[in-house]
């Protein structure tokens, strides 16, 4: 990525118009690809590699506006933390199989949004190039003198915004305790165990897999039949 | 001369409308929280152009933010789908009617 920053810096040094021409329209190609594919895969394993896809475009986009930090934050956070556990979801819950699109279940559900989206799309873009807005005061935070962008970022995330980025550590440690409160399993007596009869057991509805059984009448835990591959009470979610 | 930024707002205003239609469309809800990713990062990509052109360190450090709550939600809703999924055995936000009058 550093390397990927120089020879990106040094071209847009030399050669400036065709570089950046060439390089936005390819990451541009790259992140409006992504995202047709991320709504128009049937598989949702697909559409998070699409997304991946978009995400590293964005990244690409942002060297291009020379915020370095925020291109390895993008990819290292984004693609390497927040679809890996999309994907991880995806396996979890055996749900990557094929979604049938062809089916409506509310009907006009497709032109309506079609045309919601297409009116937001020209909503946009009229207020950005036709309407005259008038932007707030600029350099708040100062503004950025082109020291380096990781000093600048963290001048002023520890001076003047420094409350909310309190807060968002409140809200991230909000958002895992709550993540845990839901995923965990009801009732911290009750014991999950497979409802396959046994090893054998082919094709399982997924949803068997969690099948909760009240707790043994003795008691004891290690009193459940085990076959091999039986208890699943272990694997955290 | 570098890409103006009208190349990248509207760049940010179409991957904004396609996450937006990516969220009516589809019926799976992971796929429906990966499109709402897609419209934050449109949003993350219109702040970046404006910090650039208004050389305002501000624009970053709320895309620093963004991406911040971005996960949150992420964790949040994925926790949600795995709730919903043990009592339905399905993610699907058509069978999630559950409230139909």
């Amino acid at each position: 990525m550093t390397a990927l920053a120089t020879v990106l810096l040094w071209a847009t040094a030399t050669h400036p118009t065709l570089v950046d021409a060439g390089t936005f329209s390819v990451s541009a190609a790259l992140v409006i690809a992504g995202a047709i594919g991320v709504i128009v895969a049937r598989n949702p394993v697909h559409s998070a590699l699409m997304l991946i896809m978009t995400l590293f475009g964005v990244a690409v986009l942002f060297l291009l506006l020379q915020d370095p930090f925020l291109a390895v934050v993008q990819v290292i956070v984004y693609a390497g933390a927040i679809v890996v556990m999309f994907l991880f979801v995806i396996m979890f819950l055996g749900v990557d199989r094929e979604e049938n699109l062809g089916a409506e279940k509310l009907r006009g559900q497709r032109p309506t949004s079609v045309i919601l989206a297409a009116a937001s799309l020209a909503g946009l873009l009229i207020l950005g190039f036709v309407g005259h807005w008038t932007l707030g005061a600029p350099h708040v935070a100062g503004p950025d003198t082109g020291a380096p962008n990781v000093n600048l970022l963290g001048q002023s995330l520890f001076t003047t915004y420094l409350f909310p980025f309190e807060a968002t550590a409140a809200l991230l440690i909000i958002a895992v305790v709550g993540a845990v409160a839901l995923a965990r399993r009801p009732g911290g007596e009750q014991k999950v165990v497979d409802a396959a009869p046994g090893p054998l057991a082919p094709e399982l509805d997924p949803a068997s897999r969690f099948v909760v059984t009240p707790p043994a009448p003795g008691g004891n835990e290690d009193a459940e039949p085990s076959g091999p591959g039986n208890q699943n009470g272990g694997d955290g979610s | 001369m570098t890409v103006g930024a009208d190349w990248y707002l509207g760049l940010a205003a179409v991957v904004f409308a396609l996450g937006l239609l990516g969220v009516l469309v589809r019926r799976q809800t992971l796929v429906m929280i990966m499109c709402v990713e897609l419209m934050l990062n449109a949003a993350n990509l219109t702040f970046a152009t404006f910090a650039r052109s208004l050389t305002d360190i501000g624009g970053q450090v709320l895309v620093f933010f963004v991406l911040v709550v971005a996960s949150a939600e992420a964790v949040v809703g994925l926790g949600i789908a795995i709730t919903i999924f043990r009592h339905k055995a399905d993610v699907n936000a058509d069978s999630l009617d559950r409230m139909k009058g």
